[in-house]
């Protein structure tokens, strides 16, 4: 006589799976079950709070950055002001730069939110900041008459000269057609490092704000903070996704979304965000899935691992 | 008629019949989760492995998340930058989250491989990965609440995936108060109904016995009757 497959499917039917248990049973108390796991659970937590503590590295502010590497916050601004910059060039929701989205095939979701959190990185992040010193620039009023084109060869000019500088030192570039660049620039320099265009970066001429977005672009779009990051193992490349500062574990559940950028096609694609995001909503559905899935959920049939999980209950039967 | 709190009659069969909304829904959690059910004294004789601790652990370190999570929110995002004890506190925190998701995913994959899905316990399987998904969003949450350099990061980072599906506008993770809402409220209330309704369908449906297992084997054929199980709902 052939043996029946062992039924792996979720419908309920008149089979051991589907009825009350009728076999033999053992005392089980739920409540001490509980109280015992709380315990252990307090001791672990306990132990391991007071043995290892929990990483803390402190912010990065704009001050910090201006002190720590001043050329890199200078070409910074300058691209901030010529809207070559990251944020500058990064599409919805902060403008609408053309063909910086990414897309799924045709889908373009990321032109479809719209801009809705818009920045426009030369006034907000540049002039406007300056406009709020008690004496702002003269060299402000040069720039807002100036024409686009003309921004944006001076500032290609000024960058290009500071990348050529020794050190990227803006006192060492040499003269040149930069228009009111240099002097902006350099006022934005001092204002960071005296620390007072953090609180007017963030706050953006309001008493109260909790969006920190335009000072988080803002770092990001120089070099100096990324650097940080990598030096901590905290960037895409480096499945950063699931690291933590220091050595402290961090969201390791993460770590098929974060493989998922260290392989191709998503490594090397322009669409990489968009892509792994979809694959991850996909592979949870298919899990989520799996009882309805014939072959998947055969699987723990296939690879007999419940006869480990239930091996006294086969010895005995 | 009377103001009695019991059911108005009742059937051949002995099934109580309720005439109101409230005694019908009664009747229908009393016939799904009877009280021996939902608290039971005994389990089948299967439930003696290891993996079956790990759920409960998961629910243990989920108390202690909730618990030190409520003293954070309570103290505010930066305290524990100032305060020694809320270093500590934020310590209990991280490593509660850490011990919540190694059990978590140590009884998700337990389960896996007993296809516990099985004989109409479908829900409770999916009502476990969805557990699973929204813990992983609050915990993201979480992380950009640190207020230092981790959570910069992370927030410069993530905006890429958020805004590569259009959701980033208006899940913005460098928006300190909007998150702030997510973690302490909507999203920990969403993982405490999950993991409730979860709990409450593996007690109506019971553990799924091992794969195998046969009407010949030693534990079904000399089994004394089981109190802890109601007959009726065989059906």
């Amino acid at each position: 006589m052939t043996k029946a497959p062992v039924s792996v499917s979720w419908r309920a039917r008149n089979d051991i799976a589907s009825r009350p248990w009728p076999g033999t049973t053992r005392e089980y108390d739920l409540f001490k079950e509980l109280a015992v796991g709380l315990v252990v659970v307090a001791l672990l937590v306990l132990g391991l709070s007071a043995v290892f503590s929990s990483p803390d590295d402190p912010s990065v502010t704009l001050k910090s950055w201006a002190v720590a590497q001043p050329a890199d916050f200078v070409a910074t601004a300058t691209a901030e002001l010529g809207g070559t910059s990251g944020t500058a060039g990064y599409g919805p929701p902060y403008n609408s730069t053309a063909d910086a989205t990414q897309k799924l095939g045709p889908i373009d979701l990321q032109t479809l939110s719209g801009v809705r959190l818009p920045i426009d990185t030369a006034n907000d992040f540049v002039i406007g900041p300056l406009q709020t010193l008690p004496t702002p620039p003269a060299a402000i009023d040069e720039w807002t008459k100036a024409s686009d084109a003309q921004h944006a060869s001076w500032t290609a000019a000024y960058g290009d000269a500071l990348s050529k500088a020794p050190d990227n030192d803006s006192a060492k570039v040499p003269p040149g057609d930069y228009g009111p660049v240099p002097i902006l620039t350099g006022a934005l320099l001092a204002m960071a490092q005296q620390g007072t265009l953090d609180p007017v970066l963030s706050a953006r001429g309001s008493f109260y704000n909790t969006d920190y977005k335009a000072s988080i672009l803002f770092l990001g779009d120089g070099s100096y903070f990324p650097g940080l990051a990598d030096a901590q193992h905290l960037t895409g490349d480096q499945w950063g996704m699931m690291n933590e500062t220091g050595n402290y574990p961090g969201q390791s559940w993460l770590w098929l979304f974060s493989a998922l950028y260290q392989v191709e096609p998503f490594k090397s694609s322009t669409n990489a965000d968009v892509l792994v995001v979809f694959s991850m909503v996909i592979l949870t559905l298919l899990l989520t899935l799996v009882p309805f899935i014939p072959g998947l959920r055969s699987l723990p049939r296939r690879i007999p691992v419940h006869r480990l999980i239930w091996r006294d209950y086969y010895k005995h039967r | 008629m009377t103001a009695g709190r019991g059911p108005v009659s009742t059937a051949n069969d002995g099934e109580p019949r309720f005439s109101t909304w409230t005694g019908k829904a009664r009747g229908w959690a009393l016939r799904r989760l009877p009280p021996d059910k939902l608290l039971p004294e005994g389990q089948p004789s299967y439930v003696s492995s290891w993996i079956y601790v790990f759920g409960m652990g998961a629910v243990a370190a989920f108390v202690y998340i909730l618990g030190s999570g409520a003293v954070l929110a309570l103290n505010g995002p930066t305290w524990f930058h100032v305060s020694a004890f809320g270093r500590f506190i934020n310590s209990t925190h991280l490593w509660s989250v850490e011990l919540f998701f190694m059990f978590m995913v140590i009884h998700l994959w337990g389960k896996f491989w007993m296809a516990a899905w099985r004989g109409g316990r479908v829900l409770t399987w999916i009502t476990g990965m969805l557990a699973f998904v929204v813990s992983i969003v609050t915990a993201f949450t979480g992380y950009l609440l640190q207020t230092n350099f981790d959570s910069q990061w992370i927030a410069f980072q993530a905006k890429d995936a958020l805004n590569a599906v259009g959701v980033g506008a208006w899940f913005n993770v460098a928006d300190l108060g909007q998150i702030l809402m997510w973690h302490i409220t909507l999203l920990p209330l969403a993982v405490a109904v999950v993991v409730a309704l979860h709990v409450v369908l593996v007690r109506m449906h019971g553990v799924v016995p091992p794969l195998e297992a046969a009407e010949s084997d030693a534990q079904l054929r000399s089994a004394a009757p089981n109190p802890a199980v109601d007959d009726k709902d065989m059906k």
